[in-house]
């Protein structure tokens, strides 16, 4: 085996260049399909964290019936119950209390309309980034009653600007039609053009005076990290039985999907790419083959045996292989390693990234599990491509590849 | 004691419905220690006939028989290991192993065989020093002359320490110095150690050289001739 695999190492040297050449092509393969999945997942993750940090949280609590209307009269009731809840769980980093309600926006020029959401503004700053995606104004700092965050893509639906006065209209617990005046405070601006233009922020204070009621909606939590949020929902679920628990991924689902549909998708261009390769390797050892009939007839004829010619076709096939992979992966670890840290600037798409919730620049991430993967689907693809080429070797007749004995 | 011998032994080419006889019910018996060359025409059935003897083609008709063993009752697999064992060739193009140096080259087929690192290496060295290839142990085949090729070429079919040696024109690719210097090797190997050679050639040098002389037309034996 030893001298089997001597020969098989020299063999792919003896035409170097077109042995570069076919590893160059496994290493860019490699490379580029560890990049698009790791831009894939980043891209994803972005949008995920995203809503997350801007909206959705990663565990919300409402009325049981909440969902099925979004009707204000379905508030939390006993909201000092779910406090000490937790306040208890250690995997709780903050939490806030909400009020929510569906109403409409008018500006002079423009009506809108919009999600209202009545926040305490120091809890809300532990659980939402919204305080920091402010491009005007400031976060309620004024001592003044009714004031009013809009996102920067309502701002210039509604022509309004910071100060300007606007009308927030909807209904209070008792179906009455309420009004009431803001003055924009703020103006933020997410990663996801829609939720800028159909959400506005209020103090709870200003919203429980108008609806006169001093009841929430909803509770929104931040676990200490992502991988705490499965045991605090179970915990939650069973503690706080009397309410709705939702996880991030049953409050946007779709937001989960992507996770699957990517993994399922990114599967699916490795598999493209390695086909790709599969043609390459295949060419290349059916080139060296033919050019070597002679040499592989001589070796039948002295002796060597088809099953060892095999290995040997093998063999080198798996070595042109085993050069590219790792240098691939070593490639795309190190492009993910750099741009990780950079990021990718997308500016020049920014506009088409922010309608569907991404920001301008993205940040790749690819889990170990790829590698893992990515390494058993060379040695597969490598075994399939080095059947064909070794199969043609096995049927030379001696005498016909040497011509004479 | 006889090493080979082929009874009946048929060859028959069809090309386009044509038959074509490139051996015709040869019957043939080479004894051990023979220094044997056929000789004939081109296109006479010299090389069929060799290719035959050595298991690299099949019969239509007849049989070879290797030290007792019908070959042509083998199947492929035990023809190759019955050749590895059995069997030395020299080809016309030397078809050493381009990436081996002339040591690994002679020791691959000891390789073949399963013989241990220790003695491959030994008789690799043994072999290259009686050839007079001492000096060019690391060199790769395209460090060497045709002639230094053959010489390898030679000690790697002796290296599996076969019955007999099949020889398809040797020396069709060398000069005159290098043919008289594997010539001269060849036949003290045979003298000296009873080697057994058959060759098929062309080369009137090793006709002069060969101490039986078979001449082959159209397929059949027409002349055998003891010196």
């Amino acid at each position: 085996m030893k001298t089997t695999i001597k020969i098989a190492w020299r063999n792919i040297w003896r035409t170097p260049m077109r042995s570069f050449l076919v590893i160059g092509s496994i290493v860019m393969g490699i490379w580029a399909g560890i990049f698009v999945i790791a831009f894939s997942y980043g891209l994803n993750k972005q949008r995920t964290l995203s809503s997350i940090k801007n909206s959705i949280s990663h565990i919300q609590i409402h009325h049981p019936e909440y969902d099925k209307d979004y009707d204000s009269k379905y508030f939390l009731e006993n909201p000092d119950l779910i406090k000490t809840e937790l306040e208890t769980n250690a995997n709780i980093k903050a939490f806030a209390f909400r009020s929510l309600l569906n109403g409409m926006i008018s500006s002079p020029v423009k009506s809108n309309g919009v999600r209202i959401i009545g926040i305490n503004k120091n809890q809300e700053k532990e659980v939402t980034g919204i305080h920091s995606g402010l491009v005007e104004g400031n976060y309620f700092e004024s001592k003044r009653k009714n004031q009013i965050l809009i996102g920067e893509a309502l701002s210039k639906k509604l022509k309004v600007k910071l100060r300007s006065k606007i009308v927030l209209t909807f209904q209070d617990t008792d179906n009455n039609i309420v009004a009431g005046a803001f003055r924009v405070c703020g103006i933020f601006k997410t990663q996801y053009t829609k939720y800028d233009e159909g959400t506005v922020f209020i103090q709870n204070s200003d919203l429980q005076r108008l609806i006169k009621s001093k009841e929430f909606h909803q509770v929104a939590l931040l676990c200490n990290s992502l991988d705490d949020v499965d045991s605090t929902y179970h915990s939650l679920k069973t503690n706080l039985n009397d309410y709705e628990v939702k996880d991030w991924k049953t409050i946007s689902p779709e937001l989960a999907y992507a996770d699957e549909i990517m993994e399922t998708w990114l599967f699916l261009i490795m598999i493209i790419i390695m086909l790709a390769l599969i043609f390459g390797i295949i060419n290349t050892m059916l080139m060296a083959v033919f050019e070597r009939r002679r040499e592989l007839g001589m070796l039948m004829a002295i002796g060597m045996n088809k099953s060892k010619v095999f290995f040997l076709i093998l063999t080198e096939t798996f070595f042109l292989s085993l050069i590219g992979a790792p240098m691939g992966m070593f490639l795309g670890a190190l492009t993910i390693k750099l741009t990780s840290e950079t990021g990718i600037n997308l500016a020049i798409v920014g506009e088409g990234l922010q309608s569907v919730g991404l920001g301008n620049i993205i940040y790749p991430v690819i889990e170990t599990k790829f590698y893992i993967f990515i390494g058993v689907m060379v040695f597969i693809f490598t075994l399939i491509a080095a059947i064909y080429p070794s199969r043609k070797a096995l049927k030379l007749k001696p005498t016909e590849a040497i011509r004479t004995i | 004691m006889e090493i080979i011998k082929t009874t009946h032994l048929t060859k028959v080419y069809s090309n386009n419905g044509l038959e074509v006889k490139a051996v015709n019910h040869i019957d043939l018996s080479i004894e051990e220690g023979e220094f044997t060359a056929i000789v004939g025409p081109s296109g006479s059935g010299k090389t069929t006939l060799l290719n035959m003897i050595g298991g690299l083609d099949d019969s239509t008709e007849g049989t070879v028989k290797i030290a007792g063993t019908n070959i042509n009752s083998l199947s492929e697999n035990e023809l190759i290991d019955f050749r590895l064992k059995n069997i030395g060739f020299v080809f016309q193009a030397y078809n050493l192993i381009p990436v081996l140096t002339a040591k690994e080259n002679v020791e691959f087929i000891m390789l073949l065989q399963g013989l241990s690192e220790k003695e491959r290496k030994q008789r690799s060295e043994e072999l290259l020093n009686h050839v007079g290839l001492t000096d060019k142990l690391d060199s790769r085949p395209n460090q060497l002359s045709g002639g230094e090729q053959q010489r390898v070429a030679v000690a790697r079919a002796l290296a599996s320490k076969p019955s007999f040696i099949l020889a398809d024109e040797p020396t069709a690719n060398l000069d005159s110095h290098s043919t008289s210097t594997l010539l001269d090797m060849m036949a003290e190997m045979n003298e000296k150690e009873k080697v057994t050679f058959l060759f098929s050639t062309h080369d009137q040098r090793v006709i002069d050289k060969a101490r039986r002389v078979i001449t082959i037309e159209d397929g059949k034996i027409i002349k055998d001739e003891r010196r």
